[in-house]
């Protein structure tokens, strides 16, 4: 087990502080409409976006708040966004599912399942025409996968030959159903490969070691002119499908054994082995003032001004 | 325009066409898409046959020679991903001109127009930019079947976000596909393959009109018929065709936009008139004809002198049939019948 680096564990533990304030203000009616929080992922997010650098570009899922954080969102913007406020990432009008940032390359969260991997593949056939070097993230859930836009999409990069990293978060539900239970025929990875991916690997989500190493050696390919490649991180959410969901189809025994690899633990455990666990510690402090700050700035913040209601609609 | 759709015309009749005659419809097409591609080097050209095979009807003929398969790419059959990637292509500061190559194949690929391309710039507060034009044709009596013929701008037009432009000519063809390109949200350029082999004889003669600029075909004082795609020649034609009809001064709008809406021309000249009547291909029920209709009883409600009519095809998917189709079309006969009955009203 390789230690994790300091910067990966604070984005782990950034995500983790602004996933608990979001759960706790939705909670208490002060976050509206639907959210999706991603606390037991954000090895993935903080892992693959750690190997990215500014100009790259991503798309994400509902469950994207930790992706658009580890990629560099303001995490001040996105509170505020999420309560709806003027000085939100979109100023309101997008919300959990819709945010996004792309000044740091976040084309976006979608409301859309599987709608994000054609986007990403687009992005990266951009890139490629304009020669800027930057590669594509396509971030989903391994619920995405038995649906057209995943095939098309995957298809469609092989095709092209563009630098696009497919990373499946498979989380073991897709929404409230066993994914192992609504599966037939090849594994997924045998799928990928069958389109004609560069490589595709099964890696543990849960360690961010293991994370980074995979995303900077998939990255690098990318850059050489590689062609696409696809990761499934294996991982699990500890809350359920959105917030509130009891997620009773859960098995207990099952969600205990992942609660002992939550992310965070797996890299004290790692850091503890080099006599530095106090690095999870100070980082998941620090993150908690910076989102506690967050959260009473996007209290602070105005309310948009109603006339931008018929703002933005046309372009 | 030699090199975009001249020079691969067969046989040297058709290229020494393409020099001294104005473009037909379908070649203004190509030549405002090479001007563009020419112009540009982010605009890019990305559908199915759209490349070496220079498109299921021509309209991308010679591109692929001229800039190549990384400007104009040929894709497999799925239109739903060809879309999202183009929209994400888009997003990442590209200008592409994806294809649909029938307007029934939209209900394929609605997702990355509705969702992505058309509410992605509201959802960001103008975030993000999206330089998109999706090209597509109807035209429905051919025999084409139920599922090649189908007109639906008024859906396209329900969406915010989406601007919808028809063009009616070559002239328009090729105005209105160049403004699509230049403009920094989703456009659906919806041509009509029946007008594709037709050339406007003042193509060198007509100024440009933008987006949102309807045109008056001909003038008159008795009454207004607002029309756009094949139906302004299908009204003209009915005009022609009968002697009274032709005499009667009756005053023929293209609107070429459903978005933006040219309303104030087709305002004043209801006012003028009192008498409208707005002919489409798409089906009359729920149709766009219904909301203009509204609109100009909004303005209009005191100044207009009888009901404000629409013509549609009839409620019901258009049949193979060539005698059914005509049925279920709105046509030349039966658009005649509609503008006596409106002089009368």
């Amino acid at each position: 087990m390789s230690a994790p680096r300091a910067e990966d564990v604070v984005a782990m533990a950034r995500i983790r502080a602004f996933e608990r304030q979001v759960s706790r203000a939705f909670k208490d009616g002060r976050i509206p409409g639907f959210v999706h929080v991603s606390i037991g992922q954000e090895a993935v997010a903080a892992g693959v976006c750690g190997a990215l650098e500014r100009r790259d570009m991503i798309t994400t899922t509902h469950r994207g708040h930790g992706h658009c954080l580890a990629k560099g969102a303001d995490a001040g913007a996105m509170m505020a966004e999420l309560f709806g406020r003027a000085d939100g990432t979109c100023g309101g009008k997008g919300g959990s599912m819709h945010i996004a940032d792309t000044s740091v390359g976040v084309l976006g969260a979608n409301g859309i399942v599987g709608a994000g991997l054609p986007l990403a593949v687009g992005a990266a056939l951009a890139a490629r025409l304009r020669g800027s070097g930057a590669v594509a993230v396509a971030f989903a859930g391994e619920g995405t996968v038995h649906g057209g836009s995943f095939h098309e999409a995957l298809g469609l990069a092989a095709l092209w030959e563009v630098p696009v990293l497919f990373v499946i978060e498979n989380n073991r539900f897709a929404e409230f159903t066993d994914s192992d239970a609504i599966w037939r025929g090849a594994p997924l990875l045998e799928r990928a490969r069958g389109y004609g991916l560069a490589a595709a690997e099964r890696i543990d989500g849960n360690d961010v070691a293991v994370v980074r190493a995979a995303a900077v050696e998939a990255v690098a390919a990318l850059r050489a002119g590689g062609g696409p490649r696809l990761l499934e991180a294996m991982t699990y959410r500890h809350h359920g499908h959105y917030e509130g969901d009891p997620a009773a189809y859960r098995d207990e025994a099952e969600t205990a054994a992942w609660l002992e690899r939550d992310p965070l633990e797996i890299a004290r455990r790692a850091l503890a082995a080099d006599g530095r666990a106090d690095v999870v510690d100070a980082a998941l402090a620090a993150a908690e003032a910076e989102m506690d700050a967050a959260v009473a700035a996007a209290l602070a913040a105005p309310e948009p001004a109603l006339a931008s209601a018929l703002e933005h609609v046309d372009g | 325009m030699a090199d975009a759709a001249g020079s691969a015309a067969p046989g040297a009749s058709a290229a020494r066409d393409a020099v001294t005659r104005p473009p037909r419809y379908v070649e203004a097409v190509a030549r405002a898409l090479h001007d563009e591609l020419a112009a540009d080097d982010d605009v890019v050209v990305i559908g199915v046959d759209v490349g070496a095979a220079g498109g299921a009807y021509g309209a991308t003929r010679g591109l692929y020679e001229r800039f190549g398969p990384e400007r104009v790419l040929d894709t497999p059959i799925a239109e739903a991903g060809v879309l999202g990637a183009a929209v994400g292509a888009a997003m990442a500061g590209l200008r592409p001109v994806v294809e649909i190559m029938y307007m029934d194949f939209l209900t394929v690929c609605l997702d990355p127009i509705v969702n992505q391309a058309a509410k992605l710039p509201y959802m960001t507060a103008g975030g993000v930019a999206m330089p998109i034009v999706f090209r597509t044709q109807t035209g429905g009596g051919r025999s084409s079947g139920a599922q090649h013929s189908q007109s639906l701008e008024a859906m396209l037009a329900h969406v915010p976000g989406l601007k919808v432009f028809l063009p009616g000519d070559a002239r328009d063809a090729y105005d209105l596909l160049r403004a699509a390109v230049r403009d920094d949200g989703p456009v659906v350029v919806v041509e009509n393959r029946r007008l594709y082999n037709r050339r406007a004889d003042d193509f060198d003669r007509r100024a440009p009109l933008p987006p949102g600029r309807a045109r008056v075909v001909r003038a008159g004082s008795a009454a207004t018929v607002v029309a756009w795609g094949r139906m302004v020649d299908e009204v003209g034609r009915a005009l022609d065709g009968d002697e009274r009809l032709a005499s009667a001064g009756v005053e023929l709008i293209d609107l070429r936009t459903l978005v933006p809406l040219d309303l104030d021309t087709v305002a004043a000249s209801v006012l003028k008139t009192g008498r409208a009547l707005i002919v489409h291909e798409a089906v009359a029920d729920f149709g766009p004809g219904a909301e203009l209709a509204a609109r100009i009883d909004e303005r209009l409600r005191f100044d207009v002198e009888g009901p404000i009519r629409r013509l549609g095809a009839r409620r019901a998917p258009v049949p193979y049939s060539p005698a059914l189709e005509a049925e279920v079309l709105p046509g030349a006969p039966r658009i005649a019948e509609a503008i006596r009955a409106l002089l009368e009203s």
